[in-house]
């Protein structure tokens, strides 16, 4: 048996979380789940495939550069995966908008129950994934012959090239199921780190009032090299777009410093960042339940502090 | 066209909840139930629909215990036409909805099917994709819009994916789950909650429908997470800047 991982990817590297299920790819092999697999399925993506093989702890990447995968669709990746499936006791996804979408197309057509979004790996079949926003861990057992799990990125460290190349081997493409045409594209473009990877996130909520005042957060993120990010209410308000949302249904960040600016702290959104290592929480209420999970805390209005911080943080830089 | 809309009743999306002491799940009893939010925004979109002549008729399904048909009566309220409740004190997995789902889909032969995206209790996210897979049907997850082509053949959804919005036509029938900003649900009123009285809701069982909804999983435990250390409050942003660097040294 073997641990095939879906490799998320673009622009001819490996997405940060797809290095991430790797780590935990490895975890599960080295409890009995056998040698890590990686499949790259894309159009263009050898150059990607090439860089899985360098992984440390990467026995094989199987590689289909076709049009068909071009976009991701989970209706063509499940259309591969499928025959495949039977030569591997786990298939990794990570836990991102792709593998999430992707994963559970799979599982349904292996007779599989997913493990969704796993934290950490008891042994080959025994996982810990959180509930109820993170309110609660359930260690769950899966004795599904091929067991589908998607991957929390933050807890599992990046996997890093090492050791003998790992051989690429090509992959016919399945029949396209014709079920899904993409259409088109909106992405934000970013100087910034990935608010997934980044090592500092700043984010702002409804208290910064309108998307204009979230230079104020720009600012600081380009002294920190941080990400932006935002609470629910900010990204429904129509403050900035919906990749910046962090949470239980956003996205699931985990920095060595997130600083939550104008955020109340609703539990949806402490789901997505309370694993971070240092909080910082900057609001006008200190009642607000944000300051329950911050390590520092400013009560005030974020317009005096905001400034402030930027002049105390560049300072600081100078010497 | 037929809109069939998956429903699920989970705890209060305001409640937090409680970890049981003998770490065997969290505490239910007596606790605020709800429509999930995600269902929500699911059964809007179907009304929505119905109001601008793309459906016919709405149907809701929702499985579980007696109760459920609470959350259908909410729906039913919302303006969908009738409901099914799939009855069950079984725990049920997504695989299995899936699988009551496509089974209810073969009897009812809707042109589409809505679901939220992810429920708030299990944050599993699965049972559309699942259900997509098992009819073989076309899947648009995460839908920030909907918009059906002239001759119904195909209905373009935008999606919320990681980088940004993304837009992908799909070959109906389909398989939609919603995400936050499709639609802004209703409150019912009034007289829809009296009018929801009325409409009917047809019970099944899953050996009705042939399924069989064992648990896969065996949920070992089920553990409150660590706690975090408290905090300081700090007085200005200097301080915080001195703390960052010499304290938590994270700067």
């Amino acid at each position: 048996m073997a641990v095939l991982v879906l490799a998320e990817h673009g622009d001819g590297t490996l997405a940060p979380a797809t290095l991430s299920t790797i780590t935990c790819a490895g975890e599960i092999g080295k409890a009995g789940g056998g040698e890590v697999t990686v499949l790259v399925a894309g159009k263009d993506c050898r150059q990607a495939a090439d860089e899985a093989a360098a992984v440390d702890g990467v026995a094989k990447v199987l590689i289909c550069d076709h049009e068909f995968y071009q976009n991701a669709s989970a209706e063509a990746l499940a259309a591969l995966v499928q025959p495949l499936a039977a030569s591997y006791g786990h298939i990794l996804y990570p836990a991102t908008t792709f593998g999430k979408n992707a994963a559970p197309r799979l599982a349904a057509l292996v007779d599989s129950q997913q493990v969704s979004d796993i934290q950490a790996v008891i042994d080959a079949e025994t996982f810990v994934r959180p509930i109820y926003a993170g309110n609660a861990l359930a260690t769950v057992r899966s004795r599904d012959a091929v067991k589908v799990i998607t991957v929390r990125a933050t807890a599992f460290e990046k996997a890093v090239p090492g050791g003998a190349p790992a051989m690429v081997e090509d992959l016919a493409p399945a029949a396209d199921p014709g079920l899904s045409k993409f259409v088109g594209a909106k992405l934000s473009a970013s100087e910034r780190p990935e608010l997934t990877s980044a090592r500092v996130v700043i984010s702002g909520g409804r208290g910064m009032g309108s998307g204009d005042n979230f230079i104020l957060l720009e600012e600081i993120a380009d002294l920190l090299g941080a990400a932006v990010g935002a609470s629910r209410a900010a990204v429904d308000a129509g403050f900035v777009p919906n990749d910046y949302q962090v949470g239980q249904t956003g996205k699931i960040v985990a920095p060595e410093l997130y600083i939550a600016v104008g955020i109340s702290g609703a539990i949806q959104h402490l789901a997505g960042m309370k694993d971070s290592k240092v909080i910082v929480a900057i609001n006008k209420d200190e009642d607000a339940p944000i300051f329950q999970v911050a390590d520092y805390g400013i009560v005030g209005d974020l317009f005096d502090i905001l400034p402030q911080l930027k002049a105390a943080l560049a300072a600081a830089k100078q010497d | 066209m037929k809109v069939l809309v998956a429903v699920k009743r989970v705890i209060d999306a305001n409640i937090k909840v409680r970890v049981r002491q003998d770490g065997s799940g969290v505490e239910t009893a007596n606790v605020k139930m709800a429509m999930n939010p995600f269902c929500e925004i699911a059964v809007e979109e179907a009304v929505r629909l119905a109001e601008d002549g793309i459906a016919d008729q709405v149907v809701l399904v929702s499985a579980g215990p007696g109760p459920a048909k609470e959350t259908l009566r909410t729906g039913l309220a919302m303006g969908a036409d009738r409901a099914i409740h799939i009855v069950t004190e079984e725990s049920l997995e997504p695989l299995a909805v899936a699988k009551l789902l496509a089974a209810v889909a073969a009897r009812e032969d809707p042109g589409l099917i809505l679901l939220g995206k992810q429920a708030i209790d299990d944050d599993c996210n699965q049972t559309g994709q699942m259900l997509a897979a098992l009819l073989g049907w076309s899947q648009g997850t995460f839908a920030s819009k909907i918009a059906m082509s002239d001759d119904g053949a195909t209905l373009t959804v935008t999606r919320e994916v990681d980088g940004g919005l993304e837009t992908v036509a799909l070959t109906m029938p389909a398989v939609v789950t919603t995400d936050l900003r499709l639609n802004e649900p209703r409150y019912a009123t009034l007289p829809n909650i009296m009018g929801a009285k009325k409409k009917s809701i047809d019970p099944l069982t899953p050996e009705e429908l042939g399924v069989d909804i064992t648990p896969r999983l065996e949920v070992l435990r089920v553990d409150e997470p660590p706690a975090r250390a408290g905090g300081i409050k700090v007085e200005t942003a200097a301080e915080l800047v001195d703390k960052l660097v010499n304290e938590a040294g994270v700067l």
